[in-house]
């Protein structure tokens, strides 16, 4: 069970005065305090964990962020920042001497430049919303996390979120070109803009996947990208996970990086089938999913190519997507995959990163360590930047279970650092996988990173639950 | 010369000793990869260099899995030619900017990490920070520190690589990286508009780039060789892809005016004169700006700062329009007030890239940020090298 700190007793004694004062900072209806309105906040899709925060501020602009945080700071009352409340990794679950900022009133697109090719948005504004926003003038907005429906672009810069098209556009830090951002004393700071690279040291970069321990993001300006002609999808099932694995070596070695290069077992096929009905091929052991995108000539070229590459390694069945109806079904397969093992199985889902020529490893051993816990596996990964998603299947009524998951999702990350990779690779570490930092980094590693983190927010107000274990802290 | 105490540490640990004894005795240490770029920043008043030659060499190179590793001395040179053996290439298009600092040859993969130094592929393919995968470094206290890694997608803790990335040695000692790498571009294609305006060319880079046929390189170049002003579109990729993208572009700018389009080995040769800064066809005391700007501004920024109208000054534009770089005679009126503040109205920020040392003490050589900005900088110098014996104030007054 992952731990939280114990609640700071003299903030919940001093909650009734806490609201009050909020009140005075907030419009009416942009704080919620009542015990029934709190339960709606008390995690985030991480749900086996849940705590319910001393209240909830819902901010309509900046100025609101800054007094909120302003008070806080003053007052020594910690904060945590939520877009959407869809963090796999707990980043959004509150603390119970905590109060919550939401960003959900703050949803709206400010500004959209084509000939800079940059949007500005609020920071509850959805992901998938930006695209919308610009899909009929041709852009979009290219990192899609599977939850891009509801997630939000503040969400996103917090956790430096990605997506099945990473591979050639790259994850949010490689689209974002600016943000405001309130500091924990209510400081309004303003980094980049509609240029390139923004002055001074990379604070965007900094910013950028750091939970929401540095400040609240309000407003980012993102890239949008002008839609290549046509986009393609095909399948491919393969008799093992080993020939699969190889096919995308082969693919990357051949000098081809498409636009997404997806991977699913078995197990994710059949759960994926029973409830999308995507026409994915039920009597292979894995598949992939691969799209390219340009103008038609060049995709029929290029998936010619990658499928010559592929069928050195005895691909079962072969299916190219021959209209947009096909293409999409094909996505929506592989994007329901969470759902729908959600329906028939509680899960976990880890994301750990792997160098990919360590794939066979990999999931061999993955099988194997599952296995010595009796528990199922579900495979669906990113696997041309071996970023990997093994959803491991548990009870949760059978005493013990989640437990033996969550034993089993650790020795999954060890074995992804032990091989060259990493903890995460797109959901960050949240709650989830704070106490494994130690893993990766060394003491003297996170000491750094801590003293970068209190750079900005030296008391450790903000999101302080998150990331780094909790035994360890260090202040400016 | 000056009695400098060169300092070239064969490994990390040495390093490490090396920065920790600075740090105890408050010595200030100059870091410095090939000693190409010297002339950058402002002037480090430290007797005390702290080389990174002594360690180079490739540690990791998996062509399939697109990263490359190496020490922080190894010469960027290296790197490329062992990449382009097996078809890859960092994607970013590293300049050496060698015409610029009179220096040869020898840049630095640490140098370029440290610098953030991108070409005109920045606008496709990212920056350098973006295709910086992970670094070691010996922060200000002699700590190792490793940050990041060797995979593409990794959000494990704080992303300490960007912030080194571009803190040109003030904040650590780079003695390791890891740049993803790419498959080399097949073929290129430039389409060339010749005698446009300046607000004509940006405008047609603005088109190009909106277009849906991935645009890589986009300058416009108000003076070139021949007399004219050229206005350049590249696109890359396989023979038969670049031929199918270069007609429909053409057929999108085609009402800008008439257009020729190069070949790949011509092309070539174009946009490497970009990446160096050829088109500036600089004289040995010109100054040198570079402007990161939005690019439906840039000619704002231009007019505004009144450049066109200086004698002797000569500018282009690549990224787009959102990189701009200028050079100017130093005789001509050098003063930063009207860059600064042109592009302070307009969005982005202005360095003072190459200039005698005696200007680089008189204007600040960075754009001045804003103080919480500014706050929040001398914070993480305090985090990273709280003794400040690192490049000090090569970037900022007191960083």
């Amino acid at each position: 069970m992952i731990q939280f700190p114990s609640p700071n007793k003299e903030i919940i004694d001093r909650r009734l005065d806490i609201i009050q004062d909020l009140a005075a900072l907030l419009p009416g209806e942009s704080l919620i305090h009542t015990k029934e309105e709190l339960k709606a906040y008390d995690t985030d899709a991480l749900t086996a964990y849940r705590r319910v925060p001393l209240a909830v501020a819902l901010p309509t602009k900046t100025e609101e962020v800054a007094a909120v945080l302003a008070y806080c700071n003053r007052y020594g009352v910690k904060v945590v920042a939520r877009g959407a409340g869809t963090s796999l990794a707990g980043g959004a679950i509150p603390q119970e001497d905590a109060i919550v900022v939401g960003l959900s009133k703050m949803s709206r697109l400010l500004d959209v430049n084509y000939r800079n090719r940059t949007a500005r948005v609020q920071a509850g504004m959805t992901n998938l919303s930006i695209s919308d926003a610009v899909g009929s003038d041709g852009f979009f907005y290219a990192p899609d996390p599977s939850s891009q429906l509801a997630c939000s672009i503040g969400g996103n810069i917090g956790m430096n979120s990605g997506g099945a098209h990473c591979l050639k556009y790259g994850v949010t830090t490689n689209n974002l070109l600016g943000v405001k951002m309130v500091l924990i004393d209510g400081t309004v700071l303003d980094i980049g803009g509609e240029h390139l690279d923004a002055a001074g040291y990379d604070l965007l970069g900094l910013v950028c996947g750091s939970e929401g321990q540095l400040g609240i993001v309000t407003e980012a300006t993102v890239r949008i990208v002008r839609a290549a002609e046509q986009v393609r999808a095909a399948l491919m099932g393969f008799d093992s996970a080993e020939a699969a694995g190889a096919a995308v070596a082969e693919i990357i070695a051949a000098g081809i990086i498409p636009v997404a290069l997806e991977y699913m077992d078995r197990t994710a096929i059949q759960i994926s089938e029973n409830y999308a009905k995507a026409g994915y091929p039920l009597d292979v052991e894995a598949m992939l999913i691969v799209e390219v995108e340009g103008t038609e000539e060049e995709n029929d070229a290029t998936l010619r190519e990658i499928i010559n590459s592929a069928s050195k390694h005895g691909p079962r069945n072969v299916r190219v997507a021959q209209n947009s109806v096909e293409r999409n079904a094909i996505w929506k397969g592989r994007k329901a995959t969470f759902g729908a093992t959600g329906r028939i199985s509680d899960y976990i889902c880890m994301d750990g990163t792997i160098p990919t020529t360590q794939l066979p490893y990999v999931l061999r051993r993955t099988s194997e360590i599952i296995a010595s816990y009796g528990l199922r596996v579900a495979n669906v990964f990113h696997a041309g930047d071996g970023n990997l998603h093994p959803l491991i299947l548990f009870d949760i009524n059978q005493p013990g279970e989640m437990e033996k998951a969550e034993a089993a999702g650790e020795e999954l990350l060890k074995l992804c650092v032990e091989v060259g990779g990493c903890l995460t690779g797109e959901h960050g570490v949240g709650i989830e996988k704070r106490d494994l930092m130690h893993f990766q980094y060394s003491a003297v590693d996170l000491n750094q990173q801590m003293r970068a983190r209190a750079a900005f927010d030296p008391a450790w107000l903000l999101n302080p639950a998150k990331v780094f274990p909790l035994t360890a802290r260090i202040a400016a | 010369m000056n009695n400098f105490v060169i300092h070239r540490p064969s490994s990390e640990q040495d390093a490490a000793a090396i920065i920790g004894d600075a740090a105890s005795r408050r010595v200030a240490l100059r870091l410095e990869g090939g000693g190409t770029k010297s002339w950058i920043g402002r002037p480090v008043s430290a007797q005390t260099v702290l080389s990174s030659s002594g360690m180079s060499g490739i540690t990791l190179y998996e062509p399939s899995e697109l990263v490359v590793r190496a020490l922080s001395g190894t010469p960027v040179e290296d790197i490329r030619a062992l990449l382009a053996r097996h078809g890859q290439e960092l994607p970013f298009e590293p300049p050496s900017y060698e015409g610029l600092y009179g220096g040869r040859g020898g840049s630095t993969i640490g140098a370029l990490a440290a610098m953030n130094l991108s070409g005109p592929r920045r606008i496709s393919a990212g920056a350098a920070r973006d295709c910086l995968l992970g670094i070691r470094f010996v922060n200000g206290r002699g700590e190792i520190v490793k940050t990041g890694g060797r995979v593409m997608k990794n959000v494990t803790g704080l992303d300490l690589v960007k912030l080194m990335a571009g803190s040109w040695g003030t904040l650590g000692f780079i003695t390791e990286v890891a740049f993803k790498v790419l498959p080399r571009q097949r073929a290129t294609a430039t389409l060339r508009l010749v005698g446009l305006s300046d607000r004509g060319g940006v405008n047609v880079l603005t088109s190009a780039m909106g277009s849906p046929y991935d645009v890589s390189g986009a300058a416009h170049v108000p003076f070139s060789s021949r007399g004219n002003s050229e206005t350049l579109i590249r696109i890359e990729g396989s023979a038969a892809s670049v031929e199918a993208r270069a007609e429909r572009l053409r057929k999108v700018v085609a009402e800008f005016g008439s257009i020729s389009v190069v070949d790949t080995e011509a092309s070539l040769s174009i946009w490497t004169s970009v990446r160096e800064l050829g088109p500036l066809q600089l004289r040995p005391d010109d100054v040198v700006w570079r402007l990161s700007v939005p690019p439906d501004r840039a000619v704002d920024v231009i007019e505004t700062a009144n450049v066109n109208n200086r004698t002797g000054a000569r500018w282009f534009y690549d990224w787009s329009g959102g990189l701009l770089w200028l050079a100017l005679p130093i005789q001509a009126d050098v003063d930063s007030g009207p860059i600064r503040s042109a592009v302070g109205t307009f969005g982005g920020h202005a360095t003072l890239f190459r200039a005698p040392e005696e200007l680089r003490r008189q204007v600040p050589v960075f754009h001045p940020l804003s103080a919480p900005v500014m706050a929040i900088t001398n914070n993480l110098k305090k985090a990273f090298d709280p003794s400040k014996i690192l490049n000090p104030f090569l970037m900022y007054d007191r960083i």
